[in-house]
């Protein structure tokens, strides 16, 4: 009887394995493999809900590269967001993170103010309060005017809206802050004391120590943060809806309107298969220049 | 004595420095607290933090909303939301991280590669099918996208942090209870899920946020206004109101953060445990 039971404990647990697993491997299945494919194949169609799809090669694809000229907008502003946002969040996110690490009692206190940002940041609340608070006649404008300073046309001027939108999410630090924490805590502090005993200054000691050692974070944070901003869609849809001129018309902005405005889902799906393989060369190109930047402890020994 | 003098006073200054920068942070969010008791006229005459005079009118005629649909609905419809999404995604969370990290069945390492790399996987490529099949379902103006998204696990980051919480557990702990006649299902519910109970608080947390603050989802799921929630709300209330009573819209808008800010003080140490031992999301 005991005998009979633990030779079948292997295969029975193996078989457990995968109905515990199953809920995922059917969402997994439906909700996220079959759309994949099934986006793909609606980009090489005219699909837009009210007849069945015909095939039509790449005409989306052509359309979209020849003859949109929303979409060079909206990959303009995309980038110059990606551009922008990403080394700002991630640069600010370290310096805070750096600042905090002191060793002081009411730290967690500090810590958690800093990250309320990332808690409400992206809701439609703190959007409208963005727009309002960088209208021409808002609060910033006001402040500034108090100083003697001409208003600035925030939300307005299409070479400056954009960064108004990234300040929104560089604000929203508290995420890669945190990891930065984490990792800052695992520097050995021998590192430290020895390179000082060598007279390394503060900032030497940074660039020379903690910065090489938390690399593996920094590549993590370029990572996800990189893979966010190409999505944003709240603050662009909210605070400047996409204006002026286009300015600030983000990618998945576009691709909602031609989705769900229009209902060219052919045509919207190619552009979201488009996005797709641009973050995809992205997150290569990140994780291959990362044999150039990051140091892993290992390979040293 | 000098020494901690010279500790003392570079402590005070760190405190006032960080109290400076934290005050810049979270300036936007006091200015909105109070923006929310001005009159209108005195939101654009007036640079003053505090209001000259209370308003507290801004709040009842905002949340009356359009007459026809009030806050009273859009609250309600995110607790119908929220609610059963953060049940469901306990009880899929508890089980996949459990499965994962508990047994050997084949294709464990690629399944396991293969949720995390979902991680990755961009929501604005799988919206459109996804969308089509809820329609299909007739499940749009319904809440069923989110709570079938929920049930099946589909946001592999609670997956991942399950995982991780279990694999912090001693085997050990579950052969005892296997030797002691548990099968695997009681083990979990017996042996592992009391100890679970901050990684599960963390999911829940983690998950509150987003579902309450999700707008993206639910502008493309929810287009009709019985259904909107406290996002969908305060969205319409810019169409409709044109910028012309920004008082309300804003103590509107400080209504709706006020369940995930007091959330978050009383909570933040999961936050920060959360992020920190699973290391995802930005």
């Amino acid at each position: 009887m005991y005998m009979k039971r633990l030779s079948s404990r292997p295969f029975n647990n193996k078989f457990r394995g995968m109905i515990y697993i199953s809920p995922w491997l059917i969402g997994f299945a439906a909700f996220q493999f079959y759309p994949l494919l099934a986006s793909l194949y609606y980009s090489f169609t005219d699909f837009n809900m009210l007849s069945k799809p015909n095939f039509i090669g790449l005409k989306n694809y052509i359309d979209i590269f020849t003859s949109d000229t929303s979409f060079m907008d909206s990959v303009k502003a995309t980038f110059k967001y990606v551009i922008a946002v990403v080394p700002c969040k991630i640069i600010f996110a370290l310096v805070m993170a750096v600042l905090l690490n002191a060793k002081l009692k009411t730290m967690n206190f500090y810590r958690t103010i800093y990250y309320l940002p990332s808690i409400l940041g992206g809701s439609v609340a703190v959007s409208l309060l963005w727009r309002f608070m960088f209208m021409k006649e808002g609060t910033v404008n006001m402040l500034l005017g108090k100083l003697g300073i001409a208003s600035v046309g925030w939300l307005s001027d299409p070479g400056l809206a954009i960064f108004t939108l990234g300040a929104l999410q560089v604000w929203q630090f508290g995420s890669p802050m945190v990891l930065f924490l984490a990792a800052l805590k695992q520097v050995p502090a021998e590192m430290y004391e020895s390179a000082k005993i060598d007279g390394s200054s503060p900032l030497n000691s940074f660039f020379k120590i903690t910065l090489p050692f938390i690399t593996p974070i920094v590549l993590f944070n370029i990572v996800m943060q990189t893979n966010n901003a190409f999505q944003e869609f709240t603050a662009a849809f909210i605070v400047t809806n996409g204006g002026p001129m286009h300015a600030t018309y983000l990618y998945a902005m576009k691709l909602y309107e031609e989705a769900f405005n229009f209902y060219k889902m052919g045509y919207a799906s190619a552009l979201s298969w488009i996005l797709f393989i641009v973050i995809f060369i992205f997150t290569i190109i990140i994780f291959k220049s990362a044999n150039l930047w990051v140091f892993y402890e290992d390979k040293e020994e | 004595m000098k020494r901690r003098r010279k500790a003392f006073i570079k402590s005070a200054v760190k405190n006032i420095l960080f109290t400076a920068i934290g005050f810049v942070l979270i300036y936007p969010m006091i200015w909105m607290f109070f923006a929310a008791f001005k009159s209108n006229h005195e939101i654009f005459a007036s640079i003053k933090l505090l209001p000259i005079e209370w308003i507290w009118d801004n709040f009842s005629k905002g949340w009356a909303g359009t007459g026809q649909y009030n806050y009273t609905l859009f609250f309600t419809n995110s607790i119908k939301l929220v609610v059963p999404v953060l049940v469901f995604t306990v009880i899929s969370s508890v089980l996949i991280g459990y499965g994962f990290a508990r047994f050997h069945f084949v294709g464990h390492g690629f399944l396991f590669m293969l949720m995390i790399s979902t991680i990755m996987l961009p929501n604005s490529i799988t919206i459109i099918p996804r969308y089509i099949i809820f329609k299909n379902l007739n499940w749009v103006n319904t809440y069923m996208p989110f709570y079938i998204s929920a049930l099946f696990g589909t946001s592999a980051f609670f997956n991942f942090m399950m995982v991780q919480f279990f694999r912090g557990i001693p085997r050990e702990l579950d052969d005892a209870a296997q030797i002691d006649g548990c099968g695997t299902f009681r083990t979990l519910i017996y042996i592992l899920l009391p100890l679970a109970k901050s990684a599960i608080l963390s999911v829940v947390l983690f998950q509150f946020m987003w579902t309450w603050n999700d707008f993206f989802n639910s502008i493309i799921f929810l287009n009709d206004p019985k259904t909107y929630t406290v996002s969908l709300g305060l969205r319409m209330a810019i169409d409709a109101a044109q910028m012309t009573n920004w008082n309300q819209i804003l103590a509107m808008s400080l209504v709706s953060i006020i369940p995930p800010t007091l959330l978050f003080f009383f909570s933040q140490k999961y936050f920060v445990e959360g992020i920190a031992t699973s290391g995802l999301k930005g």
